[in-house]
């Protein structure tokens, strides 16, 4: 069986700059991959790429067995692929239920029609989505805050709502893009616990792209180091960690991060 | 077993009914200013779904407006002798099949500006539909056969009260019905953040279409409604100035916010008329008025709450 993601050979020039060249990774189906690497590495981009942003210029990316090539970011999300973004997107003027209720979108037998129809079988469903909302937003103790506007919680809740949205699309692959990013430590620990839940509940795979190497060492069981969009490094996170490559383009450049 | 909604959408239908069995005793400068707003409020509410809900800025709603207006009078007017007669000459049926007509047609015109939207996005989709609504007044200024710059006279007198708030009500309710759903979510999830949209697995184009050929259907009807009320229809009528009246109604009520967009159609068609002894002095006050309320109240008029209320 082929592994879920593949990225074979996949390079993506914008004019003249390669910002990601020959990348050949993968992520299993039940594993959590950690993506690293310094400023401008090209980790947003794979991201992008994963999640038909932006067309790889060759090389192809496959979801369990599929080619992703070519397919818009609404498509590839019905396959079961979900993001979030490293500056944070949600929808800022819906409540925080409507947040995570527009993300089971996807998964609605209803449309426009029956929106207006509006017959038993509409609010039936209507129903057990808000009762699916409730309970993903309870799981992540963020149920208080149903009607309130996304835009008025505190950041680390819209982190974290934004992790339920994607949730929401009841991927098999979820990709975090800079979780930590803005985090007090204590929040980062919490992070750290609440990936490695996320994992295990859901049953999923974690592509983490992430700067902040305490949550990185602490949580993936594989990482990848990008610099300037190549693969430089792959292993455990011992072995990355006592790589002489990694320590000079990552560790060697950049002053103790965290 | 009806829902909620759909009781209130029956009592206001029944409501415009049993108005209209009364407007004769209602006198015929009342009954100008009330069907004016009838067919504001279709029109204001109507493009709230495509700038307010979806957040795609479009000013060239009088366009819609225009193609249903001309579309439903000259099935009436040229045709109607020869069609009235298949539904037995009974107006009533003959009438919404006319209105219905020119909304389909609008609501292609809708499709064919939506298609744009793929790839415009705020002020550059705003030109294009400006340029839409201005290319449809023209054309209809030098098509002889509808009358030129001219305009069509004889348009038969079918508009009562009873088709005004009919379907005012029935674009307060689709409109309403659509957002209102885990589907319709998706409307506003596109006017918030497009990217993270499509991230959610929205379809945005087919969101953003969908609200151009909706919201053109109900300008169409409003149009046609229009033309058989006042029984002439020129393309001026349909200008530029029109098209940002509508704007202004949405902007005032608050952008995806039915019930202050309601408000503000009534409002300012009100104030319209009170203001007509100042012509064409109006449009200055349009401006001042959303020059103080971009200042002011950014959010609209009459938005308080924003979406902080319970989900249908």
């Amino acid at each position: 069986m082929p592994p879920l993601l593949e990225l074979d050979r996949v390079t993506i020039r914008f004019g003249g700059l390669t910002a990601v060249s020959e990348l050949t990774a993968h992520v299993g189906g039940h594993e959590l991959v950690g993506l690293i690497g310094p400023n401008g590495a090209g980790k947003t981009t794979v991201f992008n790429l994963i999640t038909g942003v932006y067309q790889p210029t060759s090389g192809d990316i496959r979801f369990a067995g599929e080619s992703l090539v070519g397919r818009k970011p609404y498509q590839i999300t019905g396959r079961n692929i979900a993001r979030t973004f490293q500056n944070i997107r949600l929808f800022p003027s819906l409540s925080v239920f409507d947040n995570v209720r527009v993300a089971f979108h996807l998964h609605v037998k209803h449309d426009a029609v029956h929106s207006l129809t509006r017959f038993r079988a509409f609010h039936a469903e209507e129903k057990e989505i808000a009762a699916q909302t409730m309970e993903l937003l309870d799981i992540f103790d963020l149920g208080k805050f149903r009607d309130e506007p996304a835009k008025s919680l505190p950041y680390g809740s819209q982190r974290r709502l934004e992790i339920v949205r994607a949730l929401a699309t009841k991927p098999k692959l979820l990709l975090l893009d800079e979780p930590a990013a803005g985090m007090n430590p204590t929040e980062k620990t919490e992070l750290t616990k609440l990936i490695r839940f996320i994992k295990d509940k859901f049953q999923i795979a974690v592509l983490l792209v992430e700067h902040d190497m305490q949550v990185v060492m602490g949580i993936c069981e594989r990482i990848a180091v990008l610099d300037y969009g190549v693969k430089i490094a792959e292993g455990t996170p011992t072995e990355v960690r006592a790589n002489p490559k990694v320590i000079e383009a990552y560790l060697g450049e950049e002053p103790t991060p965290g | 077993m009806l829902a909620r909604s759909q009781y209130y959408l029956l009592a206001a239908l029944a409501a415009s009914f049993v108005a209209s069995l009364f407007s004769g005793s209602f006198n015929s400068y009342f009954l100008d200013v009330a069907v004016t707003c009838g067919i504001n409020i279709t029109l204001a509410v109507s493009l709230n779904l495509i700038n307010g809900y979806t957040g795609q800025f479009s000013l060239g709603h009088a366009g819609f407006m225009a193609i249903g207006a001309y579309s439903a009078s000259l099935l009436t007017t040229n045709f109607g002798g020869k069609l009235l007669p298949l539904v037995g000459g009974q107006t009533w049926i003959f009438f919404p099949l006319a209105l219905y007509a020119g909304g389909v047609v609008a609501s292609v015109a809708g499709l064919l500006v939506g298609v744009p939207t793929l790839r415009l996005r705020g002020d550059y989709l705003a030109i294009v539909t400006l340029g839409f609504g201005e290319i449809i007044r023209v054309l209809l200024q030098n098509v002889d056969a509808v009358g030129g710059a001219r305009g069509l006279i004889g348009i038969p007198d079918y508009t009562t009260l009873f088709w005004t708030f009919g379907l005012a009500a029935i674009t307060v309710y689709t409109v309403w019905a659509l957002v209102n759903s885990t589907y319709g979510r998706g409307f506003i999830a596109v006017s918030n953040d497009e990217i993270a949209a499509e991230a959610m697995g929205i379809n945005t184009t087919r969101y953003k279409i969908t609200a151009f050929v909706v919201g053109a259907f109900f300008a169409g009807l409003a149009g046609g409604i229009y033309a058989h009320f006042k029984q002439y229809i020129a393309p001026q009528g349909f200008g530029f100035d029109k098209s940002i009246e509508i704007v202004v109604m949405v902007i005032l009520g608050g952008m995806g916010n039915n019930v202050g967009v309601i408000i503000a159609a009534i409002l300012l068609t009100v104030l319209t008329e009170t203001l007509r002894q100042f012509g064409d002095y109006r449009m200055i006050l349009y401006s001042l008025l959303i020059i103080v309320l971009m200042i002011a109240r950014p959010q609209g008029l009459f938005t308080w709450t924003g979406w902080k209320r319970k989900s249908a």
